[in-house]
């Protein structure tokens, strides 16, 4: 093993989100082609998302997922595109993981607060 | 202060895989980590192999993983690591034996980007005069002494020997980004191919492991701007 630092997490943690956004998409395809065999066979499998515990965490994650790899991309576009951007390639990373967490509060009220027994509108 | 100090060994012509041995050593805390070496191989262990050979952190022989990071044996001092430390070899290379890896693939690399300077013009009289701006440029990336350190803290690397590492890159940019040098066209069939700088995925490593505190990674990103610019 190899005792990496932030940039190592980075790049880790931005394959495993992309990987598994993207495993995500095959899955959407799926749910989505459905409604080709009518609205009743698409609500009866799209309903686990909202019913299924173990589905609300998944999309959870999920969202996470999505906001860190989109946080951290733009902290790759500075490293790639801003000539001084290396420098705080560092206090880019935790900026991301911030804004990610940040952005997850309302996600995690709206999803996982029912689930808690949180009386969600 | 005594060390606990773990070696990765392995001798192909005897083991079937790699083992580690474990050292008590006495040190003073302001050896280095190759004194530390040093003191096993002529007093506890004479079969404990390494290579070193300047160590004074410039010929680059001694780069090797401790405590899971790569550094120069010879330029780490034990107090900075602990009592407890780990020595393996570098990553992503052949092991040949103990911690000395087979480097022939690394200097593959390095001079497949023609790590000289190309000129053809005819010398000028006086020399080619080249202002500090223009020195700036390349300055940083003129301190490499080829360890490997970098290639081998390089995820990408490992997972595709193929790729050219960090380092070749560094040695690029020193002539590429030299006023003087005319042979950017031919450097650039190399560096931005397949196996070349695109493979980079900024992962830090390189820079944290250079013991000459190159930035290996910003080379990397000037390199890939300066093909993206030219392009354009």
């Amino acid at each position: 093993m190899y005792r990496g630092r932030e940039g190592m997490w980075s790049w880790i943690f931005h394959r495993m989100s992309g990987i598994g956004v993207l495993l995500f998409l095959f899955i959407h395809i799926v749910d989505t082609a459905l409604i080709g065999w009518g609205p009743e066979v698409y609500n009866a499998v799209t309903r686990i998302y909202h019913e299924w515990t173990i589905f609300r965490f998944l999309q959870f994650l999920l969202i996470a997922a999505v906001l860190y790899h989109s946080f951290n991309g733009v902290r790759i576009l500075m490293i790639d595109f801003w000539p001084k951007g290396y420098q705080y390639q560092r206090q880019m990373f935790y900026g991301a993981m911030a804004l990610t967490l940040l952005a997850l509060l309302p996600t995690g009220y709206f999803l996982l607060g029912p689930v808690f027994g949180l009386q969600v509108r | 202060m005594l060390i606990q100090c773990k070696v990765r060994r392995f001798n192909p012509t005897v083991d079937k895989k790699p083992y580690f041995s474990t050292y008590q050593v006495e040190a003073e805390p302001t050896d280095r980590v190759l004194d530390m070496l040093n003191t096993i191989k002529w007093e506890l262990d004479g079969t404990l192999t390494y290579r070193r050979s300047c160590a004074h952190g410039v010929c680059g022989s001694d780069a090797m993983r401790i405590n899971g990071r790569n550094r120069l044996a010879c330029k780490v001092l034990v107090r900075d690591i602990g009592n407890k430390m780990t020595i393996e070899p570098m990553m992503g290379f052949t092991v040949l034996r103990d911690l000395v890896v087979d480097m022939e693939p690394f200097f593959e690399k390095y001079k497949a980007v023609k790590p000289y300077l190309i000129n053809d013009n005819p010398a000028p009289v006086t020399e080619r005069l080249q202002s500090p701006e223009e020195l700036e440029a390349y300055d940083d990336t003129t301190k490499c002494i080829l360890c490997a350190a970098c290639t081998t803290a390089c995820p990408p690397f490992w997972s595709n020997p193929d790729f050219v590492g960090p380092a070749a890159l560094v040695n690029a940019h020193r002539f590429i980004f030299d006023s003087r040098d005319k042979a950017g066209a031919e450097r650039a069939d190399v560096i931005s191919s397949r196996e070349g700088v695109w493979r980079c995925r900024t992962v830090f490593n390189c820079t944290d492991a250079c013991p000459r505190g190159i930035q290996v990674t910003n080379a990397m990103e000037e390199v890939k701007r300066k093909l993206l610019y030219d392009r354009a």
